[in-house]
């Protein structure tokens, strides 16, 4: 694995994470609150472009929490409130002007449960089409085919793309949430446990899909699987608390982290 | 294993019973129900079968019993439901899409407007429907001077079911869940296209039905009407939007109050063509429901 250098300085007693020559999001002093409940405080990370960033921490930490605010996928969520930047190449993202929905085609998602449209299997990934304009039903076919191919799930559905997603298995459903996130070329695909509820063939399938997926898009990746995280991450930050412990290069965090919280929950200690 | 299914026989043995009892309760209070149903449908046939024909379908209103038929309720009554469905509708369809999707969510800032156009909805839904046809009187009939007309007793009926209609389609809106809505603005869709693609066809069914239920409610509806002054001699079928018009409720409540048996058989008969009405509207919407969901869950 070929690495930027060290991108993490100890100021004060307190990492703090250099900008890298490419940072593709940057969050600043971010803190997070549903309606009272404060889920994230002063977590700040810059997120480098064209790798992928895991994310890693018990359950309840603020994993999730997080990522939604990367696409203000918890604006919809009434009462919550956020201070502090997020900027995506430089532009706040909470900023006024910002259209939301240009940021969300910017940067997609796939959610921890997977939750296809009760529509058809080829609905559901040339919906994201549609929306966003394209008419040209040949193109539309084109690309969910491609979609639905890098996403490992074509060969499993290619002979009843008109029938319900719904009748997938919760492994092909959740492959066809991430074949619907990328058919609209995001820039940053944020995954939430995208692999949670595949086998071992198809995690494999997605982990190789995600190392490929790099090349051209900005991957944040929240997983409980710390084999996963040290396989498919260049960059690891730790959760813990609604706050970031660590964040350092994927090998420093699981073989010399400096935290010993850190230490003790990529060991298994706790979490 | 053998111990086990010693043991297994007797406890099964009871629960078995017991579920069985249920069973049997559950039938004797539903066959009830129908039987009192069935007596009444039959009382009502028996009275008015000697006046059930084609006659009296299409017949008018006359001072013999004998010669007086229901054309003009019948008529109103159609006219009156079209047009009820097609104020309310729309209006009560799109404030359930605001206050569900747009307000809910915080949209617009106006939180405590949204509660409060909440708390009268829910009460306006209790209030008697007499009130409502007072409140027709007063804006309909005499401020927009739309008299005695069919306009003024749909608009009045359209009040009637809107609190209905806007609390049914809010109910079936929220049975879409979120994650749905999340999977759609994910894709980079607006609000209104996460509205229109995903949010209306799964709730559409339940959308139809509440509207649906919401209109037979106002089919049976007499004492707004009559307030609204909508009179029950009406000699001809309504033929403009200001026509005077009747409805069978109205028709069937003056023969009843008339003296002569003969008029009672006349209302008998028009409860067994308002009966079929009705069952005809449930068994639209329970076909709607069926189709959509059918076609959504493809
Ligand atoms: N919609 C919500 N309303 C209120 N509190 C919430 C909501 N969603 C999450 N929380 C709370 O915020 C905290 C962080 O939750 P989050 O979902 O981000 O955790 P997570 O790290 O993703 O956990 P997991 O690994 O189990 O998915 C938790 O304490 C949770 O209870
Ligand atoms: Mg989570």
């Amino acid at each position: 694995m070929k690495l930027p250098a060290d991108v993490v300085s100890k100021k004060n007693g307190k990492h703090t994470i250099q900008p890298l020559s490419d940072p593709k999001i940057e969050a600043k002093d971010l803190d997070f609150f549903y309606s009272e409940k404060k889920a994230l405080s002063d977590v700040t990370i810059t997120i480098p472009s064209n790798r992928v960033t895991g994310l890693i921490g018990p359950s309840g930490c603020g994993k999730s929490t997080f990522l939604r605010c990367l696409n203000r996928m918890n604006d919809i969520i009434p009462g919550t409130r956020v201070q502090g930047k997020i900027l995506l190449d430089g532009q706040d993202i909470y900023a006024p002007d910002m259209d939301v929905v240009q940021l969300r085609c910017r940067v997609g998602m796939v959610f921890q449960k997977s939750n296809p449209f009760p529509k058809s299997i080829y609905d559901n990934v040339a919906y994201g089409l549609r929306v966003n304009g394209w008419k040209d039903r040949r193109e539309i076919e084109a690309k969910v085919e491609q979609s639905l191919r890098h996403a490992a799930i074509w060969e499993e559905v290619k002979d009843r793309l008109k029938s319900s997603a719904l009748d997938l298995s919760g492994g092909q459903q959740q492959r066809l949430c991430i074949a619907r996130a990328l058919a609209i070329q995001p820039e940053v695909l944020l995954m939430d446990e995208p692999a949670s509820a595949l086998d071992p063939i198809a995690t494999a399938r997605i982990e190789d899909l995600i190392q490929e997926l790099k090349k051209d898009y900005t991957i944040v990746i929240v997983t409980h699987n710390m084999q996963q995280a040290a396989r498919v991450s260049d960059f690891t930050a730790f959760f813990y608390l609604g706050q970031i412990i660590e964040f350092d290069r994927t090998e420093v965090i699981f073989t010399n982290p400096r935290q010993q919280r850190t230490e003790d929950y990529v060991t298994g200690r706790f979490g | 294993m053998s111990s086990q299914s010693a043991a297994l026989p007797r406890s099964a043995g009871a629960r078995f019973w017991k579920e069985l009892l249920f069973q049997i309760v559950c039938i004797a209070i539903l066959a009830g129900a129908l039987l009192i149903l069935a007596l009444l449908l039959t009382s009502v046939v028996v009275d008015g079968l000697s006046r059930l024909g084609w006659e009296f379908l299409t017949g008018y209103p006359s001072r013999f019993p004998e010669r007086a038929g229901v054309l003009p309720a019948v008529v109103g009554t159609l006219y009156v439901m079209l047009l009820t469905a097609f104020f309310s509708f729309p209006v009560g369809v799109g404030a359930a899409i605001y206050l569900e999707e747009y307000a809910e969510k915080g949209g617009f800032g106006l939180g405590w407007f949204s509660r409060l156009i909440d708390i009268n909805i829910a009460n306006l839904a209790g209030v008697p429907s007499i009130i409502y046809g007072l409140l027709g009187l007063a804006i309909f009939v005499r401020f927009m001077a739309l008299g005695r007309s069919l306009l003024a007793g749909a608009l009045t009926l359209a009040l009637l079911v809107l609190p209905v209609i806007i609390i049914g389609c809010r109910e079936a809106l929220r049975t879409v869940p979120d994650s749905i809505r999340e999977a759609s603005y994910a894709l980079g869709a607006t609000r209104w296209q996460t509205i229109r693609h995903q949010v209306l066809p799964m709730a559409l069914s339940g959308i139809l039905t509440s509207t649906i239920l919401g209109l037979s409610r106002a089919i049976g509806e007499t004492a707004p009407l009559i307030t609204i002054g909508a009179i029950t001699y009406v000699a001809f079928v309504p033929d403009s939007l200001l026509s005077p018009f009747t409805v069978l409720p109205i028709q069937i409540f003056n023969w009843v109050s008339r003296p002569q048996a003969g008029f009672h058989a006349n209302a008998a008969a028009a409860i067994a063509v308002l009966l079929p009405m009705l069952i005809l509207m449930n068994a639209i919407a329970i076909l709607l429901r069926n189709r959509y969901q059918k076609r959504h869950s493809q």
